[in-house]
């Protein structure tokens, strides 16, 4: 009696509440009175109460009664007698204190001792309140409600979640909620939830016309899910009719070509862009080793350049912008051109200081380069230090793009799309360029173009310059699909040495051919050995191809001996 | 100018007076008066080297050989192998195979098993183990699964006459590849923790000072004997054609050679040497796993060679005892700065001594001589006309 009392003293203190925010929507205050019914109603009543919300929308249901079920749901009673179902917090202003905020709408409960309107939050007392208590059967009714409160969430993937998951729990009961659902639905991909849930459900049914065309459903949306629920079935005893039978293994069927020919292409995708990463990092290297004939085992070093500068790039936008800035997100495009340069000047170094001087000895240069790599592997160790660093991806480049159940990672579209955009700079500087002009020159015969007036030492530094800035792109790149770390640039020398020499050397079209080539070749072998097995059979099959074709896919042709 | 009329006239003898005592009187320290000292002086004496000495200097002296090796491709023949340290690590791996077997029922989990494989949950020894538990079988297994590889790689390379630095890059993938293979715990051979705990052989008890001392005569007595058989090979007609191959193939070839043949010869011979210096270095560091065959660990080989001299055979052997003791000493003293001086020395060997270690003495001598011409004749204008 006492508590009816309160409720509609507390309906007049809700109302006036809502009034300031809401008043246009009265199914929310309907939604709103029957949850505060479920709360203060006497024990006996609850049950039902709680149960009466299933299907009711409203969005203060679930956390309240999220809240409740954990025990973390007070009645604060007012100085006014009435009572309101609130979660405790800590004061914004610090303090012993704790404030209600108020599951009915969100909002702190106001101290109405200080007035009407009063912008002073009640005070409470730490353990002043006891919370609401519940019952095992109370809680059941609780999780009931809270199962199916999310198909009418507000967010698509709230609702797509809990459509799954009622569609898992194959309870028939649910069947007319979701088929409400679906007469409403907008967004596509929960409707296509929502029937495969339906179905999903019906695979249970009495009646066996509803279970052949529930089956045939699934079948038709490709679900992996019914595919382990089929061979639950046909495995059951006892067995399905033999119509049943003959339905669930051609829908298996179906499902699993589906996923089949899905996941060759993801592997095909994934293929491609490994071949870019690897096309971008041999890249430089055809350029150093295929078109100037020097061995720069400091290639990989070089790369790792480019993703530490990236690393310094992010940090220092994040420590210009601070952490919430939008232009946050911008910092990997200041980072491609930092790490271009800073890479090519160590490169720049790399060759006045070691290289001009072994162009006559390709295999010394290889040894020299060597100890080049080693000093700058234990630099990168002492500045960074020998834990992988931290680079966070733009957000545009997180997520990815579903195309008929094919995933395209973001991050590796862009991969793919920059190398070719690289190879597009590369072929125009060395095709449509003076200084391409030169480099050509100076590579088909240094004494002959030096003879002719090309400075040729300048020439060598600038490509060589340019070379070692592709491996710093390409180390900017492959920090945003893999750990970026002293020893980063060890894990892809071996690969791109391989690329360069079997596409042939000094030239870049082979490259391209034999990058994309071994990088899908890989990819594809993956799933059949497992991982190392598939890079060693790529290993030897390029060892024998050699034997083959010595020269790589293109080779240069030339008349001279030695 | 009269042609010599047999190669003999040019080099008269294999070894002079001074070079066979230069040769025996290092020899016979290390491989006698070394080990006398240790097995007879007391534990506190001066002079006595200790145990731990004599283990590293016969861990340097497998490194020897296998430097000695890379030296007879890369300095007389013009073959940069990157693939060295495989088939050091295979005959390491074919005599550990052996050492395994031996450990019987002591291991941790008193199986007759390798404990390797009982932890994997092997419930037999495999078929191809069986022939190991047999010790001359085991260095059969070491001369020849080196040999074999080298052979099957060699074939195919230099049939396709695939050369130089292509070579060299080819090597590498297959030791790269090799090392992928042997880390994979399915593969069989203990995945990247390799075989080790190793407890006797031919009966031995492995820890004993006296077996030690065995192991590291016999590697000092192999290094020798490899020493003569390459310093034999390359003073002979052979020699010279190799170095003839190393420095214009064609030509060699156009003369009538089969080239490949030699290469693919003295690429067998040395994996196959290569292959028992890994067995003698496995019992003596206790260890072998798929890090000692890593693309690094022939570039470490190479480093060696570089640093003491390539083209001759004293060089290597300097060069690997040298190279290895500084690293040995900076790894434990300075271990930050390891890789600044190794890459540094290679470097600067490469850019400025390319003739390594070995060469000091002559550009000391030819900077002594310019001096001294100097000194006598203050023209200066002669000086700069001297080449």
């Amino acid at each position: 009696m006492i508590r009816s009392l309160l409720i509609v003293l507390y309906g007049f203190v809700l109302g006036s509440g809502l009034a300031r925010s809401s008043e246009s929507v009265p199914v929310v205050a309907s939604g709103r009175a029957q949850l505060l019914d479920a709360l203060l109603t006497p024990p006996a009543r609850q049950i039902a109460a709680v149960r009466a919300l299933i299907g009711v929308e409203d969005a203060a249901i679930t956390p309240a009664l999220t809240a409740w079920r954990a025990g973390e749901l007070y009645l604060v009673p007012l100085p006014n007698g009435a009572l309101v179902p609130a979660t405790l917090a800590t004061a914004p202003d610090g303090g012993d204190f704790l404030v209600a905020i108020s599951v009915l709408d969100g909002l702190p409960v106001p101290d109405s001792a200080s007035g009407v309107g009063s912008a002073h939050p009640l005070r409470i007392v730490p353990k002043s309140l006891k919370s609401l208590e519940t019952t095992a059967t109370l809680r059941r009714a609780i999780r009931d409600v809270l199962e199916v409160a999310g198909v009418a969430d507000a967010s698509p993937s709230v609702r797509y979640e809990s459509i799954e998951r009622l569609g898992q729990s194959r309870k028939a009961e649910h069947l007319p909620l979701l088929q409400a659902r679906l007469a409403i639905e907008k967004t596509p991909a929960v409707s296509r939830a929502l029937a495969d849930a339906i179905a999903f459900i019906q695979l249970s049914d009495s009646s066996p016309t509803v279970r052949l065309v529930a089956i045939a459903a699934l079948g038709e949306a490709h679900s992996l899910a019914a595919a382990s629920r089929f061979k639950e079935l046909l495995a059951a005893t006892p067995p399905p009719s033999s119509e049943e039978v003959a339905a669930l293994s051609a829908a298996l069927k179906k499902i699993e070509s589906h996923w089949k020919t899905v996941n060759f292409f993801g592997d095909l995708f994934r293929g491609l862009s490994a071949g870019s990463v690897l096309l971008l990092i041999a890249l430089g290297l055809a350029i150093t080793f295929g078109l100037m004939g020097v061995i720069n085992m400091a290639h990989g070093e070089l790369m790792v350049v480019g993703a530490y500068s990236t690393f310094v790039t992010q940090n220092l936008f994040v420590s210009a912008l601070g952490t919430a800035s939008p232009f946050l997100n911008l910092y990997f495009i200041a980072a491609l051109p930092a790490a271009f340069f800073s890479a090519a000047l160590v490169g720049l170094a790399l060759e006045r200081g070691v290289i001009q001087f072994l162009y006559k000895r390709p295999l010394e240069s290889l040894l020299a380069t060597w100890g080049v790599s080693l000093a700058l592997q234990q630099t990168f160790r002492l500045i960074f230090g020998p834990a992988n660093v931290q680079i966070n991806a733009p957000s545009w480049l997180q997520g990815s793009a579903a195309f008929h159940d094919v995933l395209f990672a973001y991050n590796r579209l862009f991969v793919i799309g920059f190398a070719a955009l690289v190879v597009f700079g590369v072929w125009l500087v060395l095709n449509r360029t003076s200084l391409g002009l030169l480099v050509r020159a100076v590579m088909q015969n240094r004494q002959m173009a030096s003879c002719i007036g090309v400075r040729a030492t300048r020439v060598n530094m600038l490509t060589f310059a340019f070379g070692s800035g592709l491996a710093g792109l390409a180390g900017a790149c492959l920090s945003q699909l893999g750990n970026v770390g002293p020893s980063m640039g060890q894990l892809h020398i071996i690969d791109s040495f391989m690329v360069v020499v079997s596409g042939g050397v000094g030239n870049i079209l082979g490259s391209v051919a034999a990058s994309l080539g071994i990088g899908t070749v890989d990819q594809l072998l993956q799933p059949l050995l497992g991982a190392v097995m598939g890079k060693i059979l790529v290993l030897f099959a390029i060892i024998l191809f050699l034997q083959w074709r010595p020269g790589g896919l293109f080779p240069t042709r030339s008349r001279s001996l030695d | 100018m009269s042609v010599p009329a047999k190669l003999s006239d040019v080099e008269p003898r294999f070894f002079t007076r001074a070079q066979w005592a230069s040769f025996l009187l290092p020899t016979l320290l290390l491989a006698l008066v070394l080990p006398l000292l240790n097995a007879l002086l007391p534990s506190e004496h001066l002079l006595r080297p200790s145990d731990f000495t004599l283990n590293l200097y016969g861990k340097y002296a497998t490194y020897a050989v296998l430097a000695l090796g890379v030296d007879l491709l890369w300095g007389f023949l013009g073959i940069l192998s990157l693939g060295q340290a495989l088939f050091f690590a295979l005959g390491g791996y074919a005599f550990g195979m052996h050492l395994l077997l031996m450990i019987g029922k002591d291991g941790q989990y008193k199986s007759k098993l390798p404990d390797y494989m009982v932890f994997l949950g092997y419930k037999a020894l495999p078929v191809h183990w069986q022939p190991f538990y047999s010790f001359s079988f085991a260095t059969c297994a070491v001369l020849v699964i080196p040999a074999l590889i080298a052979f099957v790689f060699g074939w195919l390379a230099f049939r396709s006459r695939i050369k130089g630095v292509y070579l060299s890059i080819l090597t590498q993938a297959l030791t790269y590849a090799a090392a992928l293979l042997f880390f994979r715990n399915d593969f069989g051979f203990g995945g990247n923790n390799g075989f080790t705990d190793f407890k006797r052989v031919l009966g031995a008890d492995l820890n004993s000072p006296t077996t030690r001392r065995v192991l590291y005569v016999s590697s000092v007595l192999l290094l020798a004997g490899v020493f003569l058989l390459y310093r034999w090979l390359t003073r002979a007609k052979f020699g010279h054609l190799l170095q003839a191959i190393r420095d214009g193939e064609n030509r060699v070839l156009f003369s009538g050679y089969a080239t490949a043949s030699y290469k693919l010869f003295v690429f067998v011979l040395v994996a196959a040497i290569t292959g028992i210096a890994g067995a003698l270095y496995v019992p003596q560091v206790g260890i072998i796993n798929p890090s000692e065959m890593t693309p690094e660990k022939s570039l470490e080989a190479v480093v060696w060679v570089a640093v003491g001299g390539r083209g001759t055979l004293l060089g290597p052997v300097l060069g690997a005892f040298f190279v290895n003791a500084l690293k040995s000493w900076a790894t434990r003293s300075v271990p930050e700065l390891w890789l600044y001086i190794i890459g540094g020395l290679f470097i600067v060997v490469v850019l400025f001594l390319p003739g390594g270690l070995i060469s000091l003495p002559a550009r000391f001598r030819l900077l002594w001589a310019r001096y001294r011409s100097r000194a006598s004749r203050p023209d200066s204008s002669t000086f700069f006309q001297q080449p």
